[in-house]
């Protein structure tokens, strides 16, 4: 079946298979940022937002997007630069494989819309939906702190 | 020389970190693969059975389907999955495809087609016969009168004892323990249980396998090992190894899962029956029931001591269920004990152990390899034996632990380093680690006051020691070339598969050369590259290959200074490489761009080249004090973990944040083996927990606070001083958390992970409700 998309700004016309998820039609046409991880809701490596909403895009169907707008990983990354989470993720040494990290970046994004000003915990509780084997989140959550923070910059020591 | 360090020791960003957090970088599954096609594997639905036969013309006949192999198209190598150097100490005990199945999801036959769904459906359509065959589920049956034997086939090789199951033993003593038992005022002995741990790398096994217009085997693939891989991929199938290159692109987490060659062999004999790309990725139940895991083991520790708190003797035995294959059975045991017995002086230890099979899933290499099994024995055992002698637990470590000069002991003895040279200790910054971690978590305010109510507090502590590579069993190639505007290519054959080792490394090239990291271009892990390296395991990467790259760039850097003092008529010895300049003491100097071009263009028409080659019989250890702070809840038996402090000896930090990194995450994934980890099976063989929402590992709402204080004892032997701290930390929480348990409601737990339901059992059993 035929779907019409915005994806990161561009609109796209998609033929997909009706049991498609949104997660391999977005990878089937380029955007491979959102990973594979569970295919079950459970890692929020596959985070994308949907109609300005992070979602797990292994859970919902491609057909059920038609008409929607969507924001990957590739598009938080603007002319001006690096969208500000991306930015203190590099900064504060928050990646290290980095498989869940557009999930996380995507998630955090999308949240400090609502919330621009988060405390730790608030943090925290967001990324319950986003696991990651590497960092153990103590600097992924550090990371969305400096975000919003008055001085997003290098720590250097 | 210059003292000052401008590159190593600072906080760089990973200089893969901006297309990580892009979404640009290309992981394995990453690339648009014209042909494609999708592999999937048939398992078995016995926990052992011989296959009797198996038809695959129905399978072959769907349209799509490209080749359906069984037992009977695969070469009958034995071989191991372990990545470990040649001759590897791993049984060979594999086969591509076999014609006995040993667990539930043992591979039986795999298709390659041009969709899953047609590879699924042909699956279906393989009908095979088997004859069930009797299974031992249970670790403690398999060297039993009677047990079935599970290696019943004469090709398989390196078995210590295929008849009793027992794929590998060791039996070594240093002084004569019996003697020191005799000697001893008090002696202890505990018991202790360990579970199935899985990886959960967020990234699957996934390989893509192709052939090049040379027809040559050309291996995509999330691999720890490309050059073992190569090699062992080359020796399985029976195909030389110049026809083999294996390529790693980005990894999404290794952790040990991925020291093993597990998707690559089926993949690559796909490829090369249809000329096609084929591409083999486990789902998340795979990885959860046919990756591989942490070996369960169980152990027993005796130690006697003197009433002025020496240790007289020390014994460690275990038993190890090493699942169907003995992938790294001899040397992850082999750490069990050889990391934590050398630990504590002790003029008379033994170390015993049995490696067994079972009909249950592979256990292999896992962060930590053995040694989270033996220091959560050794470290509660510990505690156990400082309070039978009134002694405060970390004092009696404090008097007891190995320092500066000793000989490890047990080095020599078991495992990989077996008959090597014993490693003699040149730093260890243990008591200023035990110091600082004491003060950070209040270990002497907090320590005995668990307060009112039902929920009481504790904080328990131990110490770690884990090694810097396989001691005398590594080796690293690498080489640098310089280009015209004083940029170098790094070739390097270690794997970063996260841990940020390509920055590292660009950090001591950096450091070396005089230029900014982003003159410093890497890549790693491709084994046609001037590079080799056995891979990204036993934290070896920064200490060995850091070695390596340390001694390319010096290579370079004399090609270098040679070439600038022919510019600038000066003598060689005196200039100074900095600041992307060559300067002489009389004040001359050249631009390393300059001598670039000098070098290409003009008279002198040489490409500096660096290499290096680095091995070494040394394998410092890192060491770590490591205090929990938890809260125990009398009523429901949940244990909540508080604080975590690790005070960890890197000898030489050369990137903090990469190092506090891979703390935090050991620290994390330690947690999860000490309190919500554990691969179920039932009785049948089957997991019965395949998913991240019924094998719980820590998400960030229930991360302690971590704390991480870097210490750096400078390791004569080291790049710059670095020793390792990839692995050390997962070692820790276990024994911190059970000892703080035991502070807040005195229960000793001695087994994982410490469910709530075995701490109120404890708790019963006490009588404390
Ligand atoms: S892959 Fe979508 S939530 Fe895990
Ligand atoms: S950085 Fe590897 S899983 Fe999060």
């Amino acid at each position: 079946m035929k779907i019409a998309v915005t994806v990161n700004g561009t609109r796209e016309e998609w033929d997909v298979a009706p049991a498609e998820t949104l997660l391999d039609a977005l990878r089937d046409h380029g955007y491979r940022g959102a990973k594979r991880v569970c295919e079950s809701g459970e890692c929020g490596a596959c985070a994308v937002i949907v109609d300005g909403l992070a979602i797990d895009a292994c859970i919902r169907l491609a057909a059920q997007s038609d008409g929607s707008q969507i924001t990957t990983v590739e598009g938080l990354e603007t002319a001006d630069g690096l969208h500000p989470v991306q930015e203190a993720f590099t900064a504060n040494g928050a990646i290290q494989c980095g498989f869940c990290i557009p999930g996380m970046v995507v998630t955090a994004a999308n949240y400090l819309e609502m919330n621009p000003q988060p405390t730790e915990d608030d943090i925290r509780h967001v990324f319950i939906g986003n696991l990651c084997r590497c960092t153990g989140y103590k600097k992924p959550v550090e990371a969305v702190l400096a975000s919003v923070s008055e001085e997003v910059g290098r720590r250097e020591d | 020389m210059k003292t000052e360090l401008s590159m190593v020791g600072r906080r760089a960003p990973k200089i893969d970190a901006v297309k990580l957090v892009t979404g640009r970088a290309t992981f394995t599954d990453d690339v648009e693969m014209r042909g494609l096609l999708h592999a999937k594997v048939l398992k078995s639905p016995h926990a052992h059975a011989r296959i009797l036969s198996i038809d695959t013309s129905r399978a072959s006949e769907i349209p799509g389907v490209h080749a359906v192999i069984t037992h009977r198209d695969v070469p009958r190598n034995p071989y191991t999955s372990a990545g470990q150097s040649w001759p590897e100490p791993s049984p060979y005990d594999m086969y591509v495809l076999d014609r006995k199945v040993r667990f539930h999801g043992d591979a039986v036959a795999a298709v390659a087609a041009e969709t899953p769904e047609i590879a699924e459906a042909a699956l279906e359509a393989i009908g095979v016969e088997y004859e069930e065959l009797p299974a031992v589920t249970d670790f403690r049956q398999s060297m039993g009168a009677g047990a079935p034997i599970i290696h019943d086939e004469p090709e398989s090789y390196g078995i210590y004892d295929a008849s009793r199951n027992i794929a590998a033993h060791i039996d070594v003593e240093a002084g004569d323990v019996e003697k020191g038992f005799r000697l001893a005022d008090v002696i202890v002995e505990n018991e202790f249980d360990v579970q199935y741990q899985q990886h959960t790398c967020l990234e699957p096994h996934v390989t893509i396998a192709f052939l090049d217009e040379d027809r040559r085997l050309v291996l995509r693939t999330s691999t720890q090992i490309p050059y073992h891989c190569r090699r062992m991929v080359a020796f399985a199938l029976g195909i030389p190894v110049r026809n083999v290159h294996v390529l790693k692109p980005r990894v999404g987490g290794g952790f040990g899962n991925k020291q093993e060659v597990v998707t690559e062999p089926i993949a690559a004999v796909l490829a090369m029956k249809t000329g096609r790309p084929v591409k083999l990725e486990y789902t998340r139940a795979d990885e959860f029931t046919i990756a591989r895991n942490r070996h369960p083991q169980h152990i027993t520790l005796k130690t006697g001591v003197r009433r002025d708190g020496s240790i007289v003797a020390n014994a460690l035995s275990v038993l190890t269920n090493t699942g169907p294959y003995g992938t790294h059975a001899l040397t992850v045991t082999g750490n069990t004990g050889t990391k934590p017995l050398p630990l504590y002086r002790a003029a008379n230890m033994k170390f015993y152990a049995d490696i067994v099979y079972t009909n249950l899933p592979i256990a292999a290499a896992f962060r930590g390899y053995g040694a989270p099994q033996g220091f959560f024995a050794m470290e509660v055992h510990m505690d156990e034996v400082a309070e039978a002698l009134g002694i405060e637990p970390l004092e009696f470590r404090r008097m007891n632990h190995i320092r500066v000069g000793d000989t490890d002991l047990m080095s020599a003895a078991a495992g990989e380093g077996a008959g090597k040279k014993p490693r003699v200790i040149h730093s260890c910054g243990l008591p200023e680690c035990i110091e600082r971690g004491a003060e950070a978590i209040g270990w002497y305010q907090k320590r005995g006051r668990p307060g009112d109510g039902p929920i009481k507090r504790g904080v328990g502590m131990c110490i770690l020691m884990q090694g810097s590579g396989v001691a005398g069993d590594e080796l690293a190639g690498a080489a640098l070339k310089m280009n015209e505007d004083a940029s170098f290519n790094l070739m390097v054959g270690s794997a970063d598969i996260g841990t940020g080792s390509d920055t590292s490394l660009a950090q001591i090239a950096a450091e070396v050369l005089g230029v900014p990291l982003e003159n410093i271009l890497i890549k790693s892990g491709d084994t046609d590259d001037i590079s080799f390296d056995y891979g990204a395991y036993a934290s070896s990467t920064a200490y060995i290959t850091g070695m390596c790259v340390l001694k390319a760039s010096e290579d370079a850097r004399q090609q270098i200074v040679a070439a600038a003092a022919r510019m600038m008529d000066e003598d060689p010895e005196g200039l100074l490489v900095h600041d992307e300049k060559v300067t002489s003491l009389s004040g001359k100097s050249v631009t390393l761009q300059e001598v670039a071009l000098e070098c290409l263009y003009g008279e002198s028409k040489t490409v500096i080249i660096g290499k290096g080659s680095h091995a070494t019989k040394e394998s410092p250890p890192p060491f770590v004090a490591m205090f929990a702070e938890v809260e125990v809840d009398t009523e429901t038996g949940q244990v909540r973990p508080v604080e975590i402090v690790t005070a960890v000896d890197v000898g030489r930090a050369i990137n903090p944040d990469i190092c506090e990194g891979q703390v935090e995450g050991a620290v994390a994934q330690g947690l999860g083996y000490a309190l919500t980890e554990e691969i179920l099976v039932d009785a049948d063989g089957r997991v019965l927990n395949p998913t991240f929402m019924d094998y719980k590992i820590f998400c960030a709402a229930d991360m302690p606070t971590l704390t991480t204080i870097l210490v750096e004892a400078e390791e004569p032997t080291g790049p710059f001083g670095a020793k390792s701290v990839a692995e050390i930390a997962i070692n820790g929480p276990a024994p911190a958390i059970s000892n703080a348990i035991y502070d807040a409601v005195g229960v000793r737990l001695h087994s994982l992970p410490m469910t709530p339901e075995k701490v109120l059992a404890a708790l019963d059993c006490r009588g404390e409700r």
